[in-house]
């Protein structure tokens, strides 16, 4: 066991935990934060998908001891407080969830994508938000990042 | 601007939830998640469907499962509709299946498959809305001293306009369940919906988008353990025993425990405070199997069983007419092929789970099924209490394609609770447990056999369907004289559900033979989205395109004529023709299928490319004809995502078998499709009225034949045995 300083949305969690254990399994069991979603464990699908420094991994295969303490971890109930980032926007007008289970991943992949590259193209979403929905919600998802990349650009307008 | 007023009531909502959860690192109380969502300060109930605070807020309690396909939003839409309250001001409960049975069934069913969830209870719920507003206009009335009849409602205001009086609902809720229930209701002509029939929002958005709904997986008891399972890794085995040693020294770790259900479940359970550390424990135990009797089965022994049925003389007969043989016999030209279905998992994005708390006085299960009563009688059998002294807390489900009608997971759970009584235990499968214990689709083949005349008709056509049955594997109790009827799903003749014409062929041919030659490996069949119409309008609708080019005629023109007598099957392949620019030479291949299926019409139209062997889909435009359309915007989003289901399928995943182990257990080497291989799809809703056709699953069947067929265009290659990829690659 190792006692670890965590950087999540913001505030400062000390856990005590195995430094084997996944980033996913500490976020959900240890600190409780259940958005960030478990489904193949071997970083295939992206559920998991959280941010680190902004950019998005899967931490479903990520030991928390390779996470430092000046590492700002974002998960999707910190996107934003009140459903204002702009992915939660145009996730919302689009009604782009079915079951949602993969949407906090999938939403976090967006987000990352979005930080990286604000004019992201098809080909860019094509390359980089790669996460498996077995509801089949891709053609909303990918109308949701040019949504968002829109609600980004008129809000600095 | 409807959604901002949503937004603001869901986070209250959720807000009251959070703050318990807050106090304890999100543990919810049982009473909070069983009561589900609350509307408002003070719920009453003025009938089983519909509770009004006196805040008008309203709740409308839903039956059915919500599984992503959008069946709490619409039937709350039915019943809103009928109920004439503010749509923003409702949300919804889920009612539980114990209370269900305390109140003999009073909401009916709450079995979720078979695209049934609004068809087969609009006609209550709607009902149950008109009631609500009837006893709520009564009630007004009697406090006026008025005639009911003189009386309107508008948006959950009741008026008397001849004097020029109002009452909000939230005002007469708390007392109008004294009203006596009305004994007959007058349901409103869907041509004056406002709410029903709309594009409207789902009611479950909000909460999914900022990680606040609790799934399943994600339920949270004071003092719970949490659990992993493996199962004995061939169907049939037995657990011979393990050694506990090193995982017992494993941080957290608390139990080591066999497990064994009456749903055949015979495995090794740890339980412990971490999940993933219970999850490498189980890695740790050396266990030993007894394999059983299936421990030999592979993919080739299953492929000769299935074979052995193409020209057996013994099948089920599930449709007829006239003399097929003779046709055979006489055609000018005959035409043959042979077609194969492999096995396929649900994998849905939750994988299963439940969570239990076993006292001997009671029973409680936290859990997403699709079957909430069949998930309380699990609890019931597997902990042998009295299904009364059972309850069943039902979630929403991260995925469930038919899977979670199953409740094995209930049994293993209850099994493993019982080891701990008062402790909740929280079990939860790895990805690999969910890939390996399937209710898999049914694996078939189809031998076709079709005749042609002198000028390209085509006179006569054998189906020979030949292996698995969902219902000789699940509830061998419903053959009908050992035959299963829902093998013929989308071609049999005259129907599958009494009553209804649902799933008959849509073609009239002279001659005509659908039979199954029953053929069961040791696989656990299961119901899967759309299930065996998948199959069979992978059979029927390449055939077709295989007889109409044989014949030298155009697919569409030589399926139209077959179509005569089904003027709304033509109207949708004619419409996805149309807006699919059929006949266009512009360089992409296009493939055509129509189905009728759950009630519905369904056809699509499919634009690809195939570049050394690299199958790129343009765009797949589809129509759907289901009767009465209760929202739009749904059923573009279940006909955009059952694409994507359906041509994962088709396209990329198999389910095989060596040494009786599933060789897919995770996603892998079980690939689905991602964004980039999505094609644009384009939905054609077009609703002639009357009845209510089933929307999650028909169009998830016209997708693969209609992009075999545009394969065959764009390649003059034919694929008959799935799944597609790497046959497109060796060509």
């Amino acid at each position: 066991m190792a006692k670890l300083n965590l950087n999540v949305n913001g505030v400062t969690k000390a856990v005590d935990v195995d430094p084997s254990m996944p980033l996913l399994w500490v976020l959900r069991e240890t600190l409780g934060m259940t958005g960030t979603k478990y489904s193949c464990g071997i970083a295939q699908c992206g559920a998991c998908t959280v941010h680190l420094d902004g950019q998005p991994i899967r931490s479903c295969v990520l030991p928390v001891s390779a996470v430092s303490e000046s590492t700002k971890i974002t998960t999707i109930e910190g996107l934003s407080e009140d459903l204002s980032h702009p992915v939660q926007k145009a996730w919302a007008q689009l009604d782009v969830p079915q079951c949602g289970y993969c949407q906090p991943g999938m939403m976090m992949a967006a987000a990352g994508l979005l930080n990286n590259k604000p004019n992201a193209t098809d080909a860019d979403i094509d390359r980089e938000v790669t996460n498996i929905c077995r509801c089949g919600t891709f053609q909303r998802v990918r109308e949701g990042i040019h949504l968002a990349q829109d609600i980004m650009k008129s809000t600095k307008a | 601007m409807k959604s901002s007023i949503h937004m603001t009531r869901r986070r209250f909502v959720l807000g009251s939830l959070s703050a318990g959860a807050g106090l304890s690192l999100g543990v919810l109380p049982a009473l909070e998640l069983s009561a589900g969502h609350h509307g408002g300060d003070v719920l009453d109930e003025v009938n089983a469907w519909v509770t009004i605070g006196s805040d008008d807020s309203v709740t409308i309690r839903i039956a059915r499962s919500e599984m992503g396909q959008g069946t709490l939003t619409g039937l709350a839409q039915l019943v809103a509709e009928e109920l004439e309250c503010d749509w923003e001001k409702v949300t919804w409960s889920f009612p539980t299946p114990g209370d269900n049975l305390k109140r003999k069934r009073i909401w009916g069913s709450f079995s979720t498959g078979g695209s049934q969830g609004v068809r087969s209870s609009q006609q209550y719920v709607r009902e149950g809305g008109a009631a609500a507003r009837m006893m709520l206009v009564a009630e007004a009335a009697d406090q006026w001293g008025v005639p009911a009849a003189s009386c309107r409602v508008e948006k959950g205001v009741i008026y008397h306009d001849p004097t020029k009086r109002s009452l909000r609902y939230g005002e007469v809720a708390a007392v109008a369940s004294r009203q006596a229930v009305p004994t007959e209701v007058a349901l409103k002509d869907p041509a004056d919906w406002t709410i029903a029939g709309q594009p409207l929002k789902r009611l479950d958005t909000l909460e999914k988008l900022d990680g606040s709904l609790i799934y399943g997986a994600d339920i949270q008891l004071p003092e719970m353990l949490v659990a992993s399972i493996v199962d004995c890794p061939v169907m049939g085995g037995s657990l011979k025993g393990f050694d506990d040693t090193k995982a017992l020294k494993m941080p957290g770790v608390k139990a080591v425990v066999p497990v064994k259900t009456q749903t055949g479940t015979d495995g090794v359970a740890v339980v412990g405070t971490s999940w993933w550390h219970a999850n490498e424990a189980l890695k740790q135990l050396n266990i030993e199997w007894d394999l059983g009797p299936n421990a030999q089965m592979n993919d080739a022994s299953i492929t000769a069983l299935l074979e052995s049925g193409l020209d057996a003389s013994e099948a089920f007969n599930g449709n007829w007419e006239g003399d097929v043989e003779s046709a055979l016999s006489d055609a000018v030209t005959r035409v043959e092929a042979i077609y194969k279905v492999p096995a396929q998992n649900h994998a849905p994005m939750e994988p299963m789970n439940a969570t239990a708390r076993y006292t001997s006085e009671r029973c409680e299960v936290w859990c997403p099924t699709q079957n909430g009563e069949a998930a309380l009688a699990a609890a019931s059998e597997a902990s042998g209490l009295p299904i009364e002294q059972c309850e069943v807390y039902k979630t929403i489900l991260g995925g469930g394609f038919g899977r979670r009608g199953a409740a094995d997971y209930v049994h293993q759970v209850v099994a493993i609770a019982m080891q701990f009584p008062g402790t909740p235990i929280k079990l939860q499968w790895s990805r690999e447990e969910d890939q390996m214990h399937g209710f898999y689709h049914p694996t078939t083949m189809a031998k076709m056999r079709g005749s042609l005349d002198e000028a390209g008709n085509l006179t006569g056509l054998h189906m020979r369907i030949s292996g698995q049955s969902i219902i000789a594997g699940l509830m061998p109790q419903r053959l009908v004289n050992g035959a299963d009827f829902v093998t013929f799903q989308g071609v049999v003749k005259g129907g599958l559900n009494p009553g209804m014409d649902d799933h008959q062929m849509c073609y009239s041919i002279p001659n005509l033979k659908v039979d199954h030659a029953m053929r069961n490996p040791a696989v656990r069949p299961g119901f899967w989205r759309g299930v065996n119409v998948n199959q069979n309008a992978i059979y029927l609708e390449c055939f077709m395109d295989e007889l109409a080019h044989k014949a030298g005629r155009d697919p569409l023109e030589f399926r139209l004529a077959l179509l005569k007598d089904k003027p709304k099957a033509a109207a949708v392949l004619q419409a996805v023709a149309d807006k699919g620019a059929w006949g266009t030479e512009d360089g992409l291949g296009r493939g055509l299928a129509v189905l009728y299926a759950f009630g519905s019409y369904v056809a699509a139209c499919a634009e690809v490319t195939v570049t050394d062997g690299e199958l790129k889909m343009h765009r797949i435009v589809a129509a759907t004809d289901c009767g009465t359309a209760v929202n739009p915007q749904q059923i573009a989003a279940q006909v955009e995502g059952s694409f994507v289901y359906g041509l994962s399928a088709a396209l990329l995943s198999q389910i095989t078998f060596d040494s009786g182990v599933v060789q897919e257990k995770n996603f892998d080497r079980y690939p689905s499709m991602r964004i980039k291989d999505m094609p644009k799809v384009e939905t054609i809703v077009m609703p002639s009225g009357g009845v209510y056709g089933g929307v999650g699953e028909p169009t998830i069947a016209v997708a693969a034949p209609a992009v075999l067929n545009a394969i065959f265009a764009a390649t003059g290659q034919r694929v008959r045995t799935l799944p597609v990829a790497r046959q497109l690659a060796s060509a």
